[in-house]
């Protein structure tokens, strides 16, 4: 039913780059998310799928704490990246997102400039010294994120001026640009049609050579298509994780089966 | 449709026009249109009632455009003033120059030698004007002993005159020729050869209607007392009340019959075509212009008349064709431009030398008990003073208020307390505000009185709400993903709000802020509790300075009891309006230019 993903298949043995234990989230007297315990490796996509309000997203905004900013949100368990606990009390939140890049559902670039738009995270981050370097940066970063040739004439334009997918792309950009380690994408290509989304997806891939990419997504295909490792969730319990093709073709749980063949959902 | 259609076996295609319509289609057409007719009604009456105010306030401060000045030579009388060309400027500028002016009218119009007169000969010039001429010379001190050319600024009944507030001169035709003679006891016998008084004499006499009437009126009331009387004596249990009573009624009648006969002489001498007739200030005024110089009618028959010099005439005219004949409606008790303040008046502006000029002086000086002197610059400079007080207190900390309370405050009780109460802040009475700034800024703090610094605090206080209910709206129209993008970059929350959600909400902050400022500058109750209400005659150069607010101005002005304010305080509504529409526009430009969709 769906391809079998042929690109780049051959199973690297990476060392795991983001480890949760016994995540628990709550909305207030809701649940939210129950008892996920997962590793997710370095130089990978891991795609995140399930039915609607499963807690995917919930579980992806854990990653890197932006759901620090919902006053109701309280999240127990450890999240680790690299062995460090981020919700440790002497973790700065910021410093975390500037390791861990996101990318949300709708293209927001900042209503500036593209020039801007990029060179805003390093610029808070203090990374350049001067002009040049920050254009470097900046230049690089959209290179990275595949939309350089598109847009190096008109830098100055402002970055809400850009189709959808250049925006999602100009926004992949902006995420890179500080240097993150781990890339968190909250659905990404939603909002996109098929031709955006099939650039964004190819960007995907070619980033997973620098970091390790954690994916939310609503297509299965998408899944099939970009990820190396796949995780269910079903009713804020993680189901089922595991190398995608695995998942796709062999699932060991009923409801993952159900799911990926549209019983449920 | 379709199904139930098919059900029916046989069925024919149902067809129904779409012209026309049911009962209950027009019915609803009906009730649309009415419907559209209330709101165009509705429109219709906002806007006319909006355009007769606005009309009705530009027509009234025409009269404030223009100001009437004197400009007659002045001769700077050294030995008179007292004074010479090296002496102090502060000791010129106390030198007698109201002395010099009213000498320099008293020698134009020799005849107004009594008290009166020449008080009302002085009354044209502005008492202002001295003053002026005081400083212009005090500068120019090399003037003293020659003769200048200075515009006097002319008093404001002088004005309204020129504006003919007080009605028109009207010119009769006149067919005759003119004699004029001088009698004995100094009045004139004049005459003319066709009855060229007769319509003036029916105007006249006219006034006679109005006198019997109020006798009759009196009459009346000795009528009813006569039917009072009777009552009583009728009711009266002893003869001795009885007589009284009758005493009383006969008396009353004997006055009744007394009025009625004074009121049909007067009709009669009213209904008659000839009969010479006095000429009091109750009635019109009657002026004869000839030999050079104005004469007003005391008594005045069809070809006859009395009359009493108001400028100097050259005596005695016979048979002369040279003359005009003029009526004023308004009686002289009525106005206070006595007829030879008219005469006065007409001769200098015969010489050319009134003229009516752009009243620049009304947007320059500051208030004055005259109302020819006062001008709205020192209630705009207050104004300003106040507003940058209140913009400087109320911006940055409504404004930080609300990204506090939009942005990083927690949810809980406490805060939606504050909310609650920030809106309900926004409802209260201004003048509640006035109460407060009287008891706590005045009277704990003891700052003083009617400076700009108490009213900026206390309209602070007022526009605050507004501010911060604004911005906050606005902040609360920034999408969040603009927040979520820059957190997701690393941003803290304060990086945050201040690199990216405050500036998309900055055109809204400031659409309410010029909102809520135009409030405030349109704002008068409280200021009135704090003393800005004072009587300023400088321009304010502080905010610790006595002031007063353009608001404030117009409530003042509309108070004064001069007929020449009416057009000042229209005046100073079309400023203040202006001030407004203009911060408006301002606020929809800011909108327009710096709205971002997204």
């Amino acid at each position: 039913m769906y391809d079998v993903p042929n690109t780049t298949q051959e199973t690297v043995v990476t060392d795991v780059k983001i480890k949760a234990k016994d995540v628990q989230v709550y909305y207030g007297d809701n649940h939210a998310i129950k008892d996920v315990s997962v590793e997710i490796e370095n130089n990978t996509v891991t795609a995140f799928i399930g039915p609607s309000g499963c807690g995917k997203s919930t579980f992806l905004r854990c990653i890197n704490r932006m759901n620090d900013t919902i006053d109701v949100c309280r999240v127990e368990g450890d999240i680790l990246i690299d062995g460090e606990d981020i919700y440790d009390k002497r973790i700065d939140p910021v410093q975390l997102r500037a390791k861990v890049g996101m990318v949300f559902q709708k293209p927001n670039p900042f209503p500036k400039s593209i020039y801007d738009n990029v060179a805003y995270g390093p610029k808070i981050h203090g990374m350049s010294r001067n002009k040049a370097e920050l254009d470097d940066i900046v230049e690089r970063a959209l290179r990275r994120g595949a939309i350089w040739d598109e847009v190096k004439d008109r830098l100055d334009a402002p970055g809400t001026g850009l189709s959808g997918g250049q925006q999602q792309r100009l926004c992949i950009a902006r995420a890179i640009a500080t240097e993150p380690e781990v890339l968190l994408m909250d659905e990404p290509c939603s909002a996109l049609d098929p031709i955006a989304t099939a650039q964004v997806e190819e960007l995907i891939d070619e980033l997973r050579q620098n970091y390790a990419v954690v994916i939310v997504t609503h297509s299965m295909q998408q899944a099939a298509r970009v990820s190396q490792k796949t995780a269910f969730f079903h009713l804020g319990n993680l189901v089922e994780y595991g190398d995608t093709p695995k998942i796709f073709t062999n699932p060991e749980d009923s409801r993952t089966e159900s799911y990926i063949t549209g019983r449920i959902g | 449709m379709a199904d139930l259609a098919s059900n029916i076996p046989d069925a024919a295609p149902r067809r129904s026009s779409l012209a026309g319509g049911s009962a209950r289609l027009r019915k609803r057409r009906r009730a649309e249109l009415r419907l559209k007719i209330y709101g165009i009604s509705a429109i219709g009456i906002a806007a006319a009632a909006l355009i007769t105010l606005l009309s009705t306030v530009v027509f009234q401060a025409g009269g404030a455009l223009f100001s009437t000045y004197l400009d007659k030579e002045i001769q700077l009388d050294t030995e008179f003033l007292g004074v010479t060309a090296s002496s102090d400027p502060k000791v010129i500028r106390r030198a007698d120059f109201d002395g010099l002016i009213e000498r320099g009218l008293e020698e134009r119009f020799p005849l107004a030698t009594g008290r009166q007169e020449r008080r009302e000969l002085h009354d044209l010039v502005s008492g202002g004007a001295n003053f002026e001429l005081a400083d212009h010379v005090a500068a120019n001190p090399d003037l003293l002993g020659q003769s200048i050319n200075f515009p006097l600024i002319g008093s404001d009944t002088l004005d309204l005159y020129k504006q003919g507030a007080y009605g028109q001169l009207d010119r009769q035709p006149v067919n005759g020729l003119l004699s004029v003679s001088e009698l004995e006891d100094g009045s004139l016998a004049i005459s003319t050869s066709a009855n060229d008084f007769s319509d003036a004499l029916r105007q006249v006499k006219s006034q006679l209607y109005v006198d019997a009437d109020r006798l009759r009126r009196q009459a009346s009331r000795q009528e009813n007392a006569i039917r009072v009387y009777g009552e009583r004596a009728e009711a009266a249990e002893t003869e001795e009340e009885r007589s009284e009573q009758l005493a009383a009624q006969d008396l009353a009648r004997e006055r009744r019959d007394a009025l009625i006969a004074q009121a049909e002489a007067l009709e009669a001498r009213a209904d008659g075509a000839g009969g010479a007739e006095e000429v009091d200030d109750e009635n019109v005024s009657l002026f004869i212009k000839a030999g050079g110089g104005w004469i007003r009618l005391t008594e005045v028959n069809r070809a006859e008349a009395s009359g009493e010099l108001l400028t100097r005439v050259t005596l005695p005219i016979e048979d002369s064709e040279a003359w005009s004949f003029r009526i004023m409606e308004l009686p002289e008790s009525n106005r206070p431009f006595s007829d030879h303040q008219i005469a006065w008046a007409e001769t200098l502006n015969e010489a050319g030398l009134i003229e009516r000029v752009f009243n620049t002086r009304f947007f320059t000086a500051a208030d004055s008990r005259a109302p020819e002197l006062a001008g709205i610059w020192g209630a705009v400079v207050g104004s300003f003073w106040t507003m940058l007080v209140t913009f400087s207190l109320t911006f940055p900390v409504g404004v930080l208020g609300a990204i506090y309370l939009q942005e990083f405050a927690p949810r809980n009780r406490f805060t939606d307390f504050i909310e609650v109460n920030i809106n309900n802040l926004a409802a209260v009475p201004s003048i509640v505000f006035g109460l407060l700034g009287l008891a706590v800024f005045l009277s704990f703090f003891g700052m003083p009185r009617s400076a700009p610094l108490v009213g900026g605090i206390v309209l602070a206080l007022m526009t605050l709400p507004t501010i911060i209910i604004a911005s906050r709206a606005a902040l609360r129209a920034v999408p969040p993903s603009i927040r979520e993008a820059a957190l997701g970059v690393g941003a803290s929350k304060v990086q945050a709000v201040f690199h990216h959600v405050l500036p998309l909400a900055m055109p809204g902050i400031l659409t309410g802020t010029i909102i809520g400022m135009a409030a405030a500058l349109g704002e008068t109750a409280p200021l009135l509790l704090i003393g800005m209400v004072a009587f300023i005659v400088e321009v304010p150069t502080g905010i610790m300075d006595n002031a007063t607010v353009l608001p404030v101005q117009v409530f003042r002005w509309s108070d004064f009891p001069e007929r020449a304010f009416e057009a000042k305080t229209a005046a100073a509504i079309c400023v203040l309006l202006t001030f407004l529409v203009v911060m408006n526009l301002v606020a929809i430009i800011l909108r327009r230019k710096f709205e971002r969709r997204w």
